[in-house]
Order: structure tokens, then C-alpha cells, then sequence
């Protein structure tokens, strides 16, 4: 596959990147509409339905409304960082998608083209390292607003970003580890070793073992729980609560700025969702259905079936936004240092003990994931439960809670 | 001109014009700014290096922790008003740019010069990238020592932040 | 082909240098830190180059071994920046002059 002549090689990458690009945004007007539906029926209604057929015109309208809405920028913010932060928002979460692979190769024309933007050896690191500047986006705006509610949405967004950013680091570790791929799939890949940082080996590697959902429930629900703090979504919204911060760091932004942060938060979303159907639940895997069909066709299947997968995933997204509440933010650090962090910590110390233990055998790696994770939350539980019963005679009400987001560095 | 030498003065631009501009904002969260172009102007030229892991480690480091930490200490002292007068001190002013510029030549001749005769310069063989793999076998054997101990400050700095802080809560109670 | 070693070890210096200029010029305690900062960066920079020069990984490890001090210093020196804000409300380090607290 690296062997593409160069002319092969830059037009199918910018064929790639063209429809990659626009099927994120696509995606967002989608994800903006079935948000709407989608609650609406969770709450008994019928959501936008006026605009075009069963209301899929609603996201154009929106988009249009947002476009001739006056661009306002208000006096009293720094011009040049208030303008800036939209984008700085915006282009992480769009480069974030170039190593994730969107399914397995397909052949055009006699060259093999492989269905990824960009294969580099450190995959998993580069999407670690560009969602962690996501959080620029939130802090710049919330500061340049120059607005007390847009400073403490953003304060307590950075404080949530750090701290679950270091779960969903340590959630993949254990995945890494036990990923390994047989030789002939390597040689038709074209690579000398296995590199188990590269998204594209943990996907085939899922192809010849079990789906690591399997193997990592604990990391995987401990990944997604960080993904879901990541992209600011309920139940982890706590940087635009509108009860208490009107709303938080984009209080200030109108018309197409605050669309910017919109889409932004959507294209979080959906990136965040194809990094975790890759990781965990099998990429564009499926009981063998992607190895249908020629060449050519295997590839549109299995970038069928990932974008499927991705669908399911965003629903899960949007189904969890309308069914939890909002935590408090000291339950929300509790929850993040004190429960997922030990989780992720105890999915790294078992399996790799397992590994040496067991010889490798993912069964038991599996079942030990999940029993440890069950001592560890039980301990975890039982010691704030013991420490809660210590101190509940002297312990304040949680009314000061909304600023809390002062208590991380103090 | 190859690829790499583009590449390099690209980077290197920005990256003297992000430290440039560290130093000469007035306001810190530009500072702060600009010091995270630089950080990132810099893994840039990790990966023309082949150092691909450090550059992405750079990156999670450096711009996505350490400068948030910067950030929000900036946000949360609110710095801006306090800091605009006697940004600058004028006395230091002209001893730091001597000394400076005298610093800059000296780097940049021993880089020139001494180099020239020294077994580095005819090292030709092109190192292949640094693969992850060989940065984490040499860290958990050669360098298991320095590793361990690594951890061992970072804890220390945990403790130490949290005697800092604490101690502060408690006399402001 | 490769760009030689003294390309990427002038550039170094000369980040080192804007780094010292600013702890010299700067009275801001964060700027200060953040040109300490700069500096590490820029010895990091000739550790890779030279590391690749050798052909040999150590250099890259070394960076590991700053990055890591860079974070645990960035921490506890924020969190003295910010007791001494809260004591003298200012972080200016030409006021801050006496060992009384």
C-alpha cells in the first residue's frame, strides 16, 4: 500500500480529504437535525417538522438564519482572541479525523488505495494530542468575551478538560497493548511490524481477534464516559450550564461565530465516535460482511458498515443528553479523578498481568478487566461513603457549588 | 532546496516569531499564545527530525497541559490590568540585549565552527525514524533508573503543590 | 539527503537567547516562567538534532526526562505564583524582594 505512485498518491489523498471533509460537515447538519427529532420523541413531541420533508430542511434553514444574523461584536471583548477562538475550536476538531482509518482498502483502477487520510506511526498519540487543543478554543473564547459567566464556563471547562483527558490516555493503554496482528495480514499491509499505535492495525487487529469491547469493557466505558467529558456534552456540560452561567463560554458569540462553536461541538462528537468504534468496537468489522464483494466493493462495505457503527454511536450521544442531568462540579472531579481515573489505571496493571499470566489468552484478560474494575469502583464507593459518614456533621451545603470552578487551583 | 530545508525555515520562522513575540506582548495571555506557536512550530521540527513520538508527546505536554496551566492561572489572576505598567524594566534593558546578542553569537559560532571538525559532522548515515517502540524499550531498560526517579519527582511536585495550596485554605478559614 | 546538524543548533541557540533576553527584560513572573520554559524547549531541540546526528535514540529520551521536570517545575512554580499573588497581589518580581511572607 505505500508503494502508490506520487500522482496516485496526492489525488487520492485529496479525493479522500474532499469527501472526508464534507461528510463531517454533512454530518453535523444531520447530527443537528436527528438531535432535534430525536429529543423530540424522547419527550413525547414532534421536534421541527415544517422545513422540507420530516423537517430535514431545518439544519439549511438553521444555517441560513445563522449566515444573515448581524455579526456582532461587542465592545468590550479583545477583538483579535474574540474572533479567533470560533476557529480555534473548529480546527482541531476537524484535523482530528485524518488518522482515522474509514474502512479497509479499496482498489481503483489497479492501485490499492487504503481508506485513511493519513496512516502515521504515532495515530493514536496525534488524536490525543489534537483533542487536548480543543480546549484553547473554550478558554480563549471565555476569556476574550470579558464576561464573569463566560470566565467561569471557561475555567471550569479547562479544569474538566485536564482532568478527563488523562482517563481517556491511559483507557487506550490496555488496547494497545494486546494488539498484535499475524503475519500475512501485515505483509499485505505492507509493513514490516506491527505498530499498535496506528489505528489502522488496532482495526484489522479487531478483524482477527475478538472487538476489544469485549476484552476492555471497563476501558471502553471509561473511554467513552472521558469522550463524553471531552466534548462537553451533557451530562458534562457544566461550561455553558444555562441554569447558572447563561451560557457559559459563548454567551457573548452571535450569528455565524456561535454556529462556528455549534458545529464545532457536533464535529467533536463525530470524530469522537469514529475514534471509538475503531478502538473498541470493531472499525469496519462486521461478523465478516466487509469481506463481501470484489476489491472494490469490500471497501464501500466496510466503510458502510463504520459509518453505520458511527450512527448507532452518536444516537447513544444524543439518547444520554436526554436522559441524565447535569452532574454538580464536585461530582463531576470526584467522578473523573476518583472513579474512571482508578478504573483506567486498574484496566493498564490487568491486562497487562494477565497477558504474562495467562499466556495471552483474551477470555480471561477480558474477565479480569471487569472484576477488577468491580473491586476497584466497590473500594473507591466504600472509602467516600466511610469518608462522607466521617464528616457529614461539618459538611457544607453544596450551595456555593456554581463556583466551585475556583476550587481546582486553590 | 529540499523538502526538509522548506520545511525547516518554515518552522523555524515561526517558531523565532512565536519567541519573539513571548518576550514582547505585554498582555500574558498573548504571551502564552505565542508560546504555544512556537511549541508547535517546534514538534513540527521533531517530525523533520523523525522524532515523531516526542513530537506528538510535545504536543500533549507542552500545549495541551502545560500551557492550559499557564492559561488559567493568567484567567484566574486576572493579570492583564495589573501587569500593563512596569511590563518593562529599563534599566536591565540594555545589559539583557548585550548580554543576549553576545550570547546569540556564541551559540551560533560553536554551532558553526566547533562542529565542523568533530566526528558529528560525519555521522552521514541517516537515521531511520525513532520508532515508539525503541524509545520504550531503552526507557524500561537502560534508562529504568532515571525513569523511576522521574516518577518519583513528579510525585514529589504533586505532594508540594497540594502542602502549598492547602496551608493557604486553611489560614484563609 | 539531510539538513545539517548546524541549521537546527543555530536555531536552537538563538531560542535560547530570546529565552534569556526575556528573563532578563520581563518583570511579569509568568513571562519569566514561560521564557524558562522556552529554553528547555530549545535545549530539547539540539537534543534531537544531535540525538538523530548520531544516529542514536538517547538524545530523544533525554527530552523525556526535561518534559517531565518542565511539568512537575510548571506546577509547583504556578502554585508559589499564585500564593505570592495571593499575599502581595502582585506577581511583579522587582516588588516581591523580601524573604518576609
Amino acid at each position: 500500500m505505500d508503494n502508490l505512485p506520487l500522482h496516485v498518491f496526492i489525488i487520492s489523498s485529496i479525493v479522500k480529504i474532499l469527501i472526508i471533509a464534507h461528510l463531517l460537515i454533512i454530518g453535523v447538519m444531520a447530527m443537528i437535525w436527528s438531535e432535534r427529532r430525536v429529543s423530540g420523541w424522547m419527550q413525547d413531541r414532534l421536534g421541527p417538522n415544517r422545513v422540507g420533508p420530516q423537517g430535514l430542511l431545518q439544519p439549511i434553514a438553521d444555517g441560513i438564519k445563522f449566515l444573515f444574523k448581524e455579526d456582532l461584536i461587542p465592545n468590550h471583548v479583545d477583538k483579535p482572541l474574540y474572533v479567533l477562538a470560533p476557529v480555534m475550536l473548529l480546527v482541531p476538531a476537524m484535523i482530528a479525523i485524518a488518522v482515522v482509518p474509514f474502512g479497509s482498502s479499496m482498489t481503483i483502477l489497479g492501485h490499492e488505495i487504503p481508506l485513511q487520510i493519513a496512516d502515521i506511526n504515532i495515530g493514536i498519540l496525534y488524536i490525543l494530542a489534537i483533542t487536548s487543543l480543543g480546549v484553547y478554543g473554550v478558554v480563549i473564547g471565555a476569556w476574550a468575551s470579558n464576561n464573569k459567566y463566560s470566565l467561569l464556563g471557561g475555567l471550569r471547562s479547562s479544569a474538566q478538560m485536564i482532568s478527563y483527558e488523562l482517563t481517556l490516555g491511559l483507557a487506550i493503554i490496555g488496547v494497545l497493548m494486546l494488539t498484535d496482528l499475524p503475519d500475512e495480514i501485515l505483509t499485505k499491509l505492507g509493513d514490516d511490524e506491527v505498530n499498535p499505535l496506528s489505528l489502522r492495525h488496532i482495526a484489522y487487529a479487531q478483524g482477527v481477534h475478538s472487538w476489544n469491547i469485549l476484552v476492555h469493557f471497563p476501558a471502553f466505558l471509561a473511554f467513552t464516559t472521558a469522550m463524553f467529558a471531552e466534548t462537553n456534552r451533557l451530562p458534562f456540560d457544566l461550561a455553558e450550564a444555562e441554569q447558572e452561567l447563561v451560557a457559559g463560554y459563548h454567551t457573548e458569540y452571535s450569528s455565524m461565530k456561535f454556529a462556528i462553536f455549534f458545529m464545532a461541538e457536533y464535529m467533536n462528537m463525530i470524530v469522537g465516535s469514529a475514534v471509538v468504534v475503531t478502538l473498541f468496537l470493531g472499525g469496519w468489522h462486521f461478523f465478516g460482511l466487509e469481506a463481501i464483494g470484489g476489491p472494490f466493493w469490500s471497501g464501500v462495505i466496510s466503510f458502510a458498515i463504520l459509518f453505520v457503527k458511527t450512527g448507532v454511536f452518536l444516537f447513544v450521544f444524543i439518547w444520554v443528553r436526554w436522559t441524565l442531568p447535569r452532574f454538580r462540579y464536585d461530582q463531576l472531579m470526584n467522578f473523573g479523578w476518583k472513579f474512571l481515573l482508578p478504573v483506567a489505571l486498574t484496566s493498564i496493571v490487568v491486562t497487562g498481568t494477565l497477558y504474562i499470566a495467562t499466556n495471552g489468552n483474551r477470555l480471561w484478560i477480558g474477565i479480569g478487566n471487569v472484576v477488577a474494575a468491580f473491586i476497584v469502583v466497590a473500594i473507591v464507593a466504600g472509602m467516600l461513603a466511610m469518608d462522607n459518614n466521617s464528616k457529614s456533621a461539618v459538611q457544607s451545603t453544596p450551595a456555593a457549588a456554581p463556583l466551585r470552578g475556583l476550587d481546582a487551583v486553590e | 532546496m529540499n523538502p526538509e530545508m522548506i520545511l525547516f525555515f518554515i518552522f523555524g520562522a515561526v517558531s523565532l516569531i512565536g519567541a519573539i513575540a513571548v518576550i514582547s506582548f505585554r498582555h500574558p495571555i498573548y504571551s502564552a499564545l505565542s508560546l504555544i506557536v512556537t511549541f508547535f512550530a517546534q514538534a513540527g521540527l521533531f517530525v523533520l527530525l523523525g522524532a515523531h513520538f516526542v513530537a506528538a508527546v510535545q504536543v500533549i505536554v507542552y500545549a495541551g497541559a502545560i500551557m492550559v496551566l499557564f492559561l488559567f492561572v493568567i484567567m484566574l489572576l486576572n493579570l492583564g490590568t495589573l501587569s500593563a505598567k512596569g511590563a518593562l524594566t529599563g534599566k536591565l534593558k540594555g545589559v539583557a540585549i548585550v548580554l543576549g546578542i553576545l550570547l546569540a553569537v556564541q551559540g551560533i559560532y560553536i554551532a558553526v565552527n566547533a562542529l565542523k571538525n568533530t566526528a558529528l559532522q560525519d555521522a552521514e548515515a541517516a537515521t531511520e525514524t525513532v520508532t515508539t517502540y525503541t524509545i520504550g524499550e531503552l526507557l524500561f531498560s537502560k534508562y529504568l533508573l532515571p525513569f523511576e526517579v522521574t516518577s518519583l519527582i513528579l510525585l514529589a511536585a504533586l505532594i508540594g503543590v497540594i502542602v502549598l495550596v492547602k496551608r493557604e485554605n486553611q489560614t484563609e478559614n | 539527503m539531510q539538513l545539517g546538524l548546524e541549521y537546527y543548533l543555530v536555531l536552537s541557540a538563538l531560542l535560547f537567547t530570546i529565552g534569556v533576553i526575556g528573563v532578563l527584560i520581563r518583570r511579569n513572573a509568568i513571562i519569566i516562567f514561560m521564557c524558562i520554559e522556552l529554553m528547555l524547549n530549545a535545549a530539547n531541540l539540539a537534543f534531537v538534532a544531535i540525538s538523530r546526528n548520531l544516529g542514536d535514540p538517547d538524545g530523544q529520551l533525554f527530552v523525556f526526562f526535561v518534559m517531565a521536570v518542565a511539568a512537575a517545575e510548571v506546577a509547583i512554580g504556578l502554585a508559589i505564583i499564585v500564593s505570592v499573588f495571593k499575599h502581595r497581589e502582585t506577581i511583579n518580581v522587582d516588588e516581591v524582594n523580601s524573604l518576609k511572607g
